[in-house]
């Protein structure tokens, strides 16, 4: 395994960069139900 | 114009709809995108067999391949975006367009990285200005600039529009991507599996290479999803908005 270092930064960052972009947009998306479950209670998609 | 395609178009593709019809598949492309890249990924790398040239540097492609083939495929899902914003001016494609781009560009940059980590040991160079290197690099380019381009106007709409152009010129350089390894002699190696033909690739490497695949493409149908949700949502919080200003003011 003497490309140990390459293959660990490689998996690292295929699992880093997708979590990063799942764990912004699912924090987005409750931010935005938040906001228009404010505004409007009643609102169908809040 | 008015023909049952186009039809069955805006009865599905409204916001409303996409609301309901997300709401209900999401939990479960969730799930499938995880339960697949997590196995997909974790027999890549500790299940499936060393290449007898590479070493056990081969285990990167099970990361590189599904991104390259995301960055290509969210780009095509851009252009397809722009076609039905330019021609059937339908709002739900300009915010899908709007979502993808950052996705995608996130998903090009990570194919680069991977690469540029399989290229050191392989090749003994981070970068060379290789055809299919470069072809990528102006890949992320254009992404990076719908990014902006959509971003830059005070009116969204020209933003949209400005965007969609961008978007369906920059798809002259997909069949670029795709054939550069064709056409010419590039260090990095031609595709392994296409749509004809019988891939040159042992079984072991394959299904994990294919789950691996399945896997990222879920979480970027994922990831794209929520964001189009919030999008919906922040639109429909800027109309409320708008609507309540205005009957105050007209009070």
């Amino acid at each position: 395994m003497s490309h140990l270092p390459f293959i660990a930064v490689a998996y690292g960052l295929g699992v880093l960069v997708p979590l990063v972009f799942v764990v912004t947009a699912f924090q987005r998306m409750a931010s935005a139900r938040r906001k228009l479950a404010a505004i409007d209670p009643r609102d169908r998609w809040s | 114009m008015d023909s049952l395609s186009t039809r069955s178009l805006h009865r599905f593709a409204n916001p409303g709809q996409f609301m309901r019809l997300s709401g209900a598949v999401l939990p479960y492309l969730a799930v499938a995108a995880l339960v697949l890249t997590v196995t997909g990924l974790g027999w890549g790398l500790f299940v499936s067999p060393a290449d007898w040239q590479q070493g056990d540097a081969v285990r990167i492609m099970y990361v590189h391949v599904p991104c390259a083939w995301l960055a290509s495929g969210g780009y095509t899902g851009l252009a397809v975006c722009s076609i039905l914003s330019l021609v059937w001016r339908h709002p739900l494609a300009d915010l899908a367009a709007v979502e993808i781009g950052p996705v995608g560009a996130g998903f090009t940059a990570l194919c680069l990285a991977t690469g540029s980590l399989w290229g050191k040991p392989m090749w003994g160079a981070w970068w060379v200005w290789d055809a299919r290197l470069t072809s990528v690099l102006v890949l992320f380019f254009l992404y990076l600039g719908h990014v902006a381009l959509v971003r830059a106007f005070d009116d969204p709409t020209r933003g949209y529009r400005a965007g969609a152009i961008l978007a369906l010129v920059g798809a002259v350089n997909l069949p670029i991507i795709k054939f550069s390894v064709d056409w010419w002699n590039t260090l990095h190696q031609p595709a392994s599996i296409g749509l004809t033909g019988a891939p040159s690739m042992a079984p072991a490497m394959l299904w994990p290479l294919l789950i691996a695949a399945l896997g990222y493409t879920l979480v970027f149908a994922t990831i794209v999803t929520v964001r189009l949700r919030a999008a919906v949502m922040e639109r429909r919080i800027r109309g409320l908005l708008m609507a309540r200003a205005a009957s105050e003011s007209g009070a």
